[in-house]
């Protein structure tokens, strides 16, 4: 479904920002992307959903071949990939539930199926009671899990989670991990960049950890280890 | 409703500071050009009603019998740059003299013998009032047997031919500037209004918008805005045009074909600005 065979991505400004990683992730999997800021654990994510070029090798998402993407493709690509930030990105003077909305009806969703399609995501995250308000009369937890309703209401096969927690309370960090959880065993394959340990501790998945660019760990493949993280 | 019609009027709602500056700059910018327009629609009119005054005086020799002069009459107005050729007999110039010169009424009413010679006096079509081609005229005209002498104001045709180049050198010039001007300055506007919705830009490529998509709203809005600070230009003009109508000057205003092109200019600025600021922001971002 992944798949990232001797991947290496330059800086503009000269300098690696990923060496030689390779990795795949099935369908379905919850895998944990951890590292250290500036490990390149968002350059990864921007390779997946095609924001930047790959300087060399080859990324392989969903059907596509990123080195072989026109710039028409890249919306096709999108939209089977839900994206999720540590910011939320949530647009401030529109409620939950366009916010939501957006991201059908900018995709070309036939009208009358939006609202449904709207309240069920909403109400997958708990969130239907808040459709009317907008992010700034909402916590941080709620915000999020906003952004990941509108990562959702497209069914994508991926969601691509870059710090989602980061933001965020121990109790909100909780309630949106949960989520996440929650989301990938209903068959949603999660891709989750984070360095809180704790989290990643929590939970039995795979972990894919990148030093200073490279893959320097993959629990799917390597020992597992236990007092080896940093 | 449309969903890009939605998008272009919830956008005018959302930032109705913004979209009511963007009217207001592209308004003053085309006003500026439409006073421009004004000046020179009125210089034009004013140089035309000189320019009909443009005529050739063919005098005759004493005795030239009728019918010879109603002939040449009918060949000088077959000839393609003749508006008119009138036959003025030496009674009828006699007569005329004293109607217009009243200072020499005394004079001319003492007169034994009418000293005046006939004349036919031809007016060319607007196109041909310049030097070259009443120049040309006049040497055919003193082809004819029984023309005397020709008389056109060769120093007075030559400045208006001069003027009438300086207006139009001028015009193009300051013409094309204040258009550049209004150009940059509605382009730089239109372009506040795509970067002030850059996060929203960024987030519909996030969620997989086409480009196309993402520009359609912006097009449409350019558009709206480029109508209606074409459509508030013309109002400003017109109020101008009143004033200077009522104190200064009489003046012509534009005709309705010429408001519609400003009206359509302002349309296209905001159209092609649009484009062109929605384009450079969707290939950088």
């Amino acid at each position: 479904m992944i798949k990232f065979t001797n991947v290496f991505k330059a800086f503009p400004k000269g300098g690696l920002a990923l060496k030689d990683v390779s990795f795949h992730i099935a369908k379905g999997e919850f895998v944990f992307l951890t590292g250290h800021s500036g490990a390149g654990k968002s350059t990864v994510l921007k390779l997946i959903y095609a924001d930047e070029p790959v300087t060399s090798g080859e990324v392989r998402v969903s059907g596509f071949n990123a080195a072989e993407l026109r710039p028409r493709d890249v919306p096709m690509l999108r939209r089977r990939l839900g994206i999720v930030f540590q910011d939320f990105r949530l647009l401030e003077d529109r409620t939950a539930e366009e916010n939501v909305a957006f991201a059908l009806e900018v995709t070309g969703a036939r009208r009358s199926s939006i609202p449904a399609r709207v309240m069920r995501v909403l109400t997958q995250v708990g969130l239907a009671a808040k459709a009317q308000a907008y992010p700034r009369e909402l916590s941080g937890g709620e915000q999020q899990r906003v952004a990941i309703a509108r990562a959702l209401v497209n069914e994508p096969t991926v969601l691509l989670a870059d710090e989602p927690t980061g933001n965020l309370d121990e109790r909100a960090t909780r309630g949106v991990f949960q989520l996440l959880r929650d989301i990938n065993a209903s068959g949603t394959a999660v891709v989750m960049a984070t360095h809180d340990l704790d989290l990643v501790r929590q939970a039995p998945y795979r972990v894919i950890e990148l030093q200073e660019g490279a893959l320097v760990y993959d629990s799917s493949v390597d020992e597992p280890r236990e007092a080896a993280s940093p | 409703m449309n969903l890009t019609v939605r998008e272009s009027l919830i956008a005018f709602r959302r930032a109705p500071l913004l979209s009511a500056l963007s009217v207001t700059t592209i308004a003053f910018s085309l006003f500026v050009v439409g006073l421009f327009g004004l000046v020179a629609v009125n210089l034009q009119n004013a140089l035309r009603g000189v320019a009909e005054r443009v005529e050739i005086v063919a005098y005759l020799l004493p005795g030239t019998p009728i019918e010879s002069i109603t002939l040449a009459e009918k060949d000088i107005e077959a000839f393609p740059e003749v508006q008119s050729a009138t036959y003025v007999s030496e009674d009828s110039a006699l007569a005329r003299a004293r109607a217009e010169l009243v200072e020499f009424r005394d004079v001319l009413q003492e007169l034994e013998r009418n000293p005046l010679p006939a004349s036919i006096e031809v007016k060319l079509r607007p196109r041909f009032r310049d030097v070259d081609h009443v120049n040309d005229v006049s040497d055919r005209l003193r082809g004819f047997g029984f023309v005397d002498d020709v008389r056109f104001g060769r120093d007075w045709v030559e400045k208006l031919d001069r003027l009438r180049g300086i207006a139009a050198a001028v015009g193009i010039v300051v013409g094309a500037a204040f258009a550049v001007v209004a150009i940059i300055i509605i382009g730089t506007t239109i372009r506040m209004a795509v970067l002030q919705r850059s996060r929203e830009i960024a987030i519909m490529r996030l969620v997989g918008a086409t480009n196309g998509f993402i520009r359609r709203p912006f097009l449409l809005q350019g558009a709206i805005k480029g109508m209606l600070g074409g459509l508030v230009a013309i109002a400003l003009s017109y109020g101008a045009y009143t004033l200077i109508n009522r104190w200064l000057i009489q003046a012509a205003f534009f005709s309705k074909e010429q408001a519609v092109a400003i009206v359509g200019f302002g349309t296209l600025i905001g159209f092609f600005g649009s484009a062109a600021s929605v384009g450079r922001h969707l290939r950088r971002v």
